[in-house]
């Protein structure tokens, strides 16, 4: 945390879209090749900056789903009802297309193989995606570390990557995943469809006294919540590393 | 550098007030917070400023409604891009607060009740630039935005304007706070684009 690196400014790297794939009705991964970056963490995030024919250009901040691969990375994007730039790169956005990309960038929203601790994360809606980030980086480095996901989302239809999660978590028995559903739940499943509660968090994560590093993204309202109620389990406040998602206007 | 991204319109309004370098008008409120937020009671808030010559001048919650208010408009520029027009805050000058403060110190270190801190130059408190803000848009500020009260240096961005501010802390030395060692800029001029570090 303490790592003053030289000042080094990070510079708008070109970046193509050479795959995509669809995650739900609203949801779109997209793979971008070009960028040279260093000292990449999972759990951040990378300014985009899209610039029309007449010259025209807006800029948002994504976190990034993976970087498995030198001088690749990858976002998922849920488009957003009255969005700017999410239309664009959910429904538009074809192979061989261009955009700018500065970062990776931000040190706290960030997970390293070497730290030790176990990790709990707790994510809503496109929350998940930094998430996912660091338990593929976890994957890809061999870490042993023990990792707990609960994933809130509003239906199986909306959930994000949820057949890689089931992979991951079926052939690793130190990563376990749990799904809530808000809205509607599936055939044959027992919890009812339900906001996140006290009760869920304890029944599913790890209890505050083996001291989980937690990573809490989603909402803002999502966010607050979960954080207060990991508070009142016993969970440190400097234990809890938060992440606010989403539209712009709540 | 030179990249048109096809297929991509946008939306290009013609907002009310010049926007900075990459930023978009917000008609929310948006929150950005790196940990849970603090709930601090009213009647053991404190406010301090401890100059460099380990001096302290403290402040109770009484203590700061009986200085005089200003009402403050200003427009608001997050980091993450957004950017909010016409923001109406209720609060005391920094100025006020500094009036009978001696001190020589170039530098200020704001802290935060939950450990947040950020570091400034201490003429960008001065001068009516910064405020302790306790009112938004006439209600007592919310604590998911820094309530009971939080500094408002509005012309950076909008990490320097500390959430639930306890402490300014003078120095004679600059001392990088916390968004400041995790890549993002030591002064954060939105109107130089100033976000990570070396910007």
């Amino acid at each position: 945390m303490t790592d003053r690196r030289e000042p080094r400014r990070l510079v708008w790297q070109r970046a193509e879209l050479v795959d995509a794939r669809r995650e739900t009705a609203s949801a779109r991964t997209l793979v971008f090749s070009g960028p040279a970056w260093t000292g990449y963490m999972s759990g951040q995030h990378v300014d985009v900056r899209l610039t029309a024919e007449g010259g025209y250009s807006a800029e948002r901040s994504y976190s990034i789903a993976a970087a498995e691969r030198p001088r690749c990375f990858e976002l998922t994007v849920q488009r957003l009802p009255d969005g700017e730039v999410s239309p664009y790169f959910v429904e538009e956005m074809a192979i061989g297309d261009e955009i700018e990309v500065r970062g990776p960038i931000g040190g706290w929203f960030a997970w390293r193989p070497e730290t030790p601790d176990p990790i709990l994360l707790v994510g809503g809606g496109s929350g998940v995606v930094p998430l996912m980030a660091m338990i593929r980086e976890r994957d890809r480095a061999g870490s042993r570390v023990p990792f707990r996901l609960v994933y809130s989302a509003r239906s199986v239809d909306e959930a994000l990557y949820r057949d890689e999660l089931a992979d991951r978590s079926s052939t690793n028995d130190r990563l376990i995943v749990d799904q809530i559903y808000t809205r509607s739940a599936p055939m044959g499943y027992e919890r009812a469809p339900s906001r996140i509660s006290q009760m869920d968090l304890a029944d599913l994560s790890w209890a505050a006294g083996s001291a989980p590093r937690c990573y809490v993204c989603g909402p803002n309202g999502f966010v607050e919540s979960v954080s207060q109620l990991l508070l009142a389990l016993g969970h440190a406040p400097d234990m809890i590393r938060t992440e606010r998602f989403g539209p712009t206007g709540e | 550098m030179d990249v048109a991204t096809r297929g991509f319109h946008g939306r290009e309004t013609d907002p009310a007030h010049k926007l900075p370098p990459g930023q978009y008008e917000a008609r929310g409120f948006p929150v950005l917070t790196a940990g849970p937020t603090p709930q601090i009671p009213l009647d053991r808030w404190q406010f301090t400023i401890a100059t460099e010559q380990g001096k302290s001048h403290s402040w109770s919650w009484p203590q700061l409604l009986s200085l005089p208010q200003e009402e403050v408009h200003v427009d608001i520029h997050c980091v993450t891009k957004w950017s909010k027009f016409d923001t109406v805050w209720r609060g005391v000058a920094v100025d006020t607060l500094l009036r009978n403060v001696e001190t020589s110190a170039k530098f200020v270190t704001a802290h935060s009740y939950g450990g947040y801190s950020t570091n400034l130059p201490l003429a960008d408190l001065r001068d009516g630039k910064a405020w302790i803000v306790h009112e938004y848009d006439g209600q007592p500020l919310a604590a998911e935005h820094g309530g009971p009260a939080r500094l408002l240096v509005p012309h950076l961005y909008f990490w320097k304007s500390a959430k639930w501010v306890t402490r300014l802390a003078l120095a004679t030395e600059d001392h990088p706070g916390f968004w400041e060692m995790l890549g993002y800029n030591n002064y954060g001029d939105p109107w130089r684009e100033q976000r990570y570090t070396g910007d």
